[in-house]
């Protein structure tokens, strides 16, 4: 069983490695977009799939993450690598001090999810404000030449971009598979499943619930800073809005919370979604401005309706690949 | 559609969705552009305005230069990442040039796509700024941005004030709190201090573009108690503020917009009625009395039979005219590749043209200069050009007809 | 900055009696989510389809909406009711990210169902005196408001007796108190649940009937209610149904004295500042104390 689940991983690895020498820009495009999707909602499985708590803001570690990148190289020049490290760390920050404020004073479900979602809008409006951040105008970063591959400044052609995320979606899928056999991964389940018997096990909830909480914040973090540096320009209106939250979880949701693979699946089915049905409806000749939105919509209802655990455990049967 | 032809044009899509190479057509003797608008999402409504203006271009353009134009049409939602996309799209299905998008955001995602392929795109309506000042090669607007948007529309109060021979001393500034009033307000001040205008700004308040509710704000503005509201606001804030300064009884002698849409749109008419009359646009307009303008009017009505070219003027007209500036560019370089397409659009110099300005000429950020505003008052619930005086199709009325002298 | 209490009354007058309007939304959230503990996110929605459906009562029936309220709200309970035995009791026993994503769903599916329907552009209901102003000494109030905030605390007040001089409010108070000890004493839960849903959607649309005299409606009105709705449902206390008004006027005052002292474009900070700082000292009638 073990062995086809490699089989097939492997086989998926190359695939998407392959992927830029046998497609064309377009598709590419849309790749990108399906692994910026899958990685961050690998980050925030880790915080509802492992953890169980339920953020929806989010986006304020992207924005925050975006934010910091571009800032640092539009104001000082310093290139992402250096300044992922202070994304990394302000949004860890910011979800410990998230985190402590709400598991200090005993706020979980709906309290909690509110908390993180109020943070994020006071960001959004906070940074509508930020002059020096370009405030609702926009930062945009200059693109200079496109053609040659700069690495170190994360300017380039989209191919690069492509191998970008593919890593950074590949690395998040090991640090949870790893994380799941750690130690760790254990603590976050059995708090998950039963927070009081986690405790009575001797489990400190508070102490495994930030580290959830800033390690999901931190990997956010650096998908923020890939935005900025494939789209060059930033307005706080579009990356801290909660339909970005809302998007960066529904990956995770309709493939499958808690899984490995889930975040990936359900990335694919909604680009798959969002694309297909733009497709289909242009060929129809239905040009319904809000009709793609409904289908959407329709689509969700069926999935959450009929399969709550996710599509990947319903695939994984399938397949005869899960445990 | 029967069921055979929808599967065959969903293979087709397919086919060219996924095709590994760029398809290469035969060259064509029809330039291909490839049409990206809002037209879903927040600014639905006036992404569909501007596919009135593509729409009616092709015919246009046929008896005009004597060129075949098909347009590929996409939507880009109003999404930063579905722009990007489409984009992609587009040029995957053969698009040789692109057109769009009126959002700032979109228009900046696109450029970088343009640039990435080396396919030329046409800016229609955005203000930002830093759009044509990132250097790109393949990247060119016709559209006023927003420094110079505010100059002109500045200037025309001055014109305004001596045409009507009122003297008002002081305004409040009202301006939404988005992409475009941020920049609006930004280039006002900086305009501002060399300008010497005859009245000067007693507070400057901006709003969330997203409240239902301004109260607040116009019990703010009112405070001053400064002669007129000098605003920049989009359409349904212009709407709620017309309300709210009738309800709160603020007698100023009108309200003055120095470039930035709501007042002129027919929804701001349908909605106020009466209430309208008189509030006053100082934007990018055609030239009624320009030849050209006549002959897209004509066209617009054939497709249009219920509506007017007046109440999309701006967008219909800057449209329009960014497909001209391709297929002119085609005619002169007589072929579609990509390179000579580009080169012989940064030649482009059209004197024929519909908007109020010089002729279309780039300068070599790509951005055209000479983009003039017009001085548009509601009268008669419908948009009139009061200045300059050569296009004005009526006198313009300051103070309006709700000023109580005091 | 020179603000003189006269502008500063009007403010506050403004804010309590759009407040009160808001209150009435939040009430319906705070009965849903007390009672069946549903979180939910298409709350503003249901409030939307409200809106337009006093809009559509207008235009074709001219029907003023305040008259239209009563219809409007009986048909919007029964559609409260089936909702909740239909479709969403499957998922009470769910988590609440699957409950999140069935509402978010239907929220979709509704605004844009609605965009179909009726198209993008702004809505109105055009009544002469929504244009006036009633003048109290030197003070300006908003007549709009005013009687809207009137049906507002009416329909608070007939909640308020349903709950307490009922039988069946008993009921729901007593399933919304202690869950557990209601399943003991027999009470049926799931009839219950359909009632609390339909009140809630009842008053959704009640306010919203109320909102349409104040604002311009459009498919995507939803969402902001949805999130304004929660925010006063927690800060005034959950479960309590004078908490939900409380609330209400609170963050309706505190968002136009803020848009009065700093700049308008940040008021909203407000209310989330509020709201952050409710969740940490917690008003009564919160989650127990873990961890």
């Amino acid at each position: 069983m073990k062995q086809r689940a490699i089989l097939l991983l492997a086989g998926l690895g190359a695939g998407l490695l392959c992927l830029p020498l046998i497609s064309n820009d377009y598709v590419l495009s849309v790749a990108i977009l399906f692994l910026f999707f899958a990685y961050t909602g690998q980050a925030w499985n880790i915080l509802m799939g492992f953890a169980g708590q339920l953020s929806l803001g989010h986006s304020a570690y992207l924005g925050l993450g975006a934010y910091v990148a571009a800032a640092t190289y539009f104001h000082f020049g310093i290139g992402p690598w250096a300044s992922a490290w202070l994304s990394i760390t302000l949004c860890a920050a910011l979800a410990g001090a998230i985190g402590a404020l709400a598991f200090r004073y005993g706020l979980s479900g709906v309290h909690f999810t509110l908390l993180t979602i109020a943070v994020a809008e006071f960001m959004r409006i906070g940074f509508d404000h930020f002059a020096w951040l370009g405030a609702s105008g926009g930062l945009f970063l200059q693109v200079s030449r496109r053609d040659q591959i700069d690495l170190l400044n994360l300017r380039g052609t989209p191919i690069m971009f492509y191998y970008v995320i593919l890593t950074l979606a590949g690395g998040a899928l090991l640090l949870s598979a790893w994380l799941s056999h750690h130690r760790t991964g254990y603590y976050w389940l059995a708090i998950r499943e039963d927070e009081d018997a986690a405790q009575a096990l001797g489990i400190h909830l508070f102490r495994w619930k930030l580290l959830a909480m800033m390690v999901s914040a931190a990997m956010t973090s650096l998908g923020g800073v890939f935005l900025a540096f494939y789209y060059n320009n930033l307005f706080p209106e579009q990356v801290f809005h909660i339909s970005r939250s809302i998007e960066m979880i529904l990956g995770p949701i309709i493939g499958g919370i808690g899984t490995l693979f889930g975040p990936i699946v359900g990335a694919a089915v909604l680009v798959l979604l969002a694309d297909g049905s733009t497709e289909i409806l242009a060929a129809a000749g239905w040009d319904v401005p809000g009709l793609k939105q409904l289908i959407y919509g329709i689509t969700l209802f069926v999935a959450i309706t009929f399969l709550p655990q996710g599509v990947w455990p319903a695939i994984a049967r399938k397949l005869k690949v899960s445990k | 559609m029967n069921r055979r032809q929808f599967i065959r044009s969903i293979l087709c899509s397919a086919g060219s969705a996924f095709a590994p190479f760029h398809i290469v057509r035969a060259q064509s003797r029809k330039l291909r552009i490839g049409v990206l608008l809002p037209k879903s999402g927040l600014q639905g409504l006036i992404g569909q305005s501007c596919q009135k203006g593509a729409d009616l271009a092709p015919a246009v353009i046929r008896d005009l230069l004597g060129v075949e134009v098909e347009l590929l049409s996409a939507d880009t939602e109003t999404n930063v990442d579905t722009a990007r996309t489409r984009a992609e799209r587009l040029i995957q299905e053969g698009a040789h040039c692109l057109v769009g998008a009126f959002d700032s955001g979109a228009a900046a995602s696109i450029a970088q796509v343009a640039e990435q392929r080396r396919v030329p795109f046409v800016i229609n309506i955005a203000a930002a700024p830093q759009i044509t000042e990132q250097g790109y090669r393949f990247v060119f607007r016709n559209f006023p941005v927003a420094s110079e948007l505010v100059t002109n529309g500045l200037a025309l109060t001055q014109d305004l004030f001596r045409a009507t021979g009122t003297a008002p001393r002081t305004a409040v500034f009202m301006h939404v709190n988005d992409t475009f009033g941020q920049a609006n307000a930004r280039a006002i001040s900086a305009v501002l201090p060399q300008l010497n205008l005859s009245f000067k700004l007693l507070d400057t308040i901006s709003y969330d573009p997203a409240a239902n509710d301004l109260s607040v704000e116009v019990a703010k503005a009112k405070t001053p108690k400064a002669d007129f509201l000098l605003l920049v606001s989009r359409l349904n804030d212009a709407i709620v503020l017309r309300r709210e300064i009738v309800k709160q009884r603020w007698n100023i002698m009108g309200i003055i917009s120095p470039g930035s849409p709501g007042m002129y749109e027919n929804q701001f008419y349908q909605t106020l009625g009466k209430l309208s009359e008189h509030c006053i646009s100082n934007v990018p307009w055609y030239d009624p009395k320009a030849p050209l303008s006549k002959t897209v009017e004509a066209a617009f009505k054939k497709l249009n039979p219920k509506d007017h070219l007046r109440f999309h003027a701006l967008n219909v007209g800057y449209t329009f005219e960014s497909i001209l500036i391709a297929a002119d560019a085609y005619k002169r370089a007589r072929s579609t590749d990509a390179r000579m397409l580009t080169e012989a659009i940064r030649q482009t110099e059209i004197k024929t043209r519909m908007m109020i300005g010089g002729p279309i000429k780039f300068n070599a950020k790509g951005q055209v200069e000479g983009n003039l505003s017009a001085c548009i008052q509601n009268q008669g619930q419908k948009p009139v050009v009061v200045l300059p005086a050569t296009a004005a199709e009526a006198k313009p009325v300051f103070p309006w007809h709700d000023y109580k002298k005091a | 900055m020179s603000i003189d209490l006269i502008n500063l009354t009007n403010v506050i007058i403004s804010g309590v009696l759009t407040g009160l309007v808001y209150g009435l939304m939040a009430l319906g959230l705070s009965v849903i989510f007390g009672v069946a503990r549903v979180v939910n996110f298409a709350h503003g929605e249901i409030m939307t389809i409200a809106m337009y459906a006093a809009v559509a009562a207008f235009a074709v029936l001219h029907l003023d909406p305040f008259v239209a309220l009563l219809p409007i709200a009986a048909s919007f309970f029964v559609f409260g009711y089936f909702l909740q035995a239909t479709v969403i009791d499957r998922f009470i026993s769910r988590p609440q990210h699957s409950q999140f994503i069935l509402l978010l769903a239907l929220a979709v599916i509704i605004a844009n169902g609605l965009l179909i329907i009726f198209g993008a552009d702004a809505r109105h209901v055009q009544l002469d005196y929504l244009l006036d102003s009633i003048e109290v000494g030197s003070l300006l109030v908003d007549r709009g408001k005013l009687y809207a905030a009137l049906v507002a605390c009416g329909a608070s007040a007939s909640l308020f007796a349903f709950f307490y001089c009922t039988r069946t409010g008993t009921a729901i108070r007593a399933c919304a108190d202690n869950r557990a000890g209601a399943k003991v004493v027999g009470l049926n839960m799931k009839r219950l649940y359909s009632i609390a849903f339909g009140i809630g959607s009842s008053s959704a649309a009640t306010a919203g009937c109320m909102m349409i005299l104040l604002v311009d409606l459009t498919p995507g009105a939803g969402p902001s209610y949805t999130l304004l709705a929660f925010v006063i449902v927690i800060v005034g206390g959950l479960g309590s149904m004078s908490g939900a008004l409380t609330g209400g006027v609170l963050i309706g005052v505190s968002e136009a004295v803020a848009g009065l002292f700093i700049t308008p474009s940040a008021k909203s900070m407000a209310s989330f500042a509020l709201l952050i700082v409710a969740l940490i000292f917690r008003p009564r009638g919160l989650v127990v104390r873990r961890a």
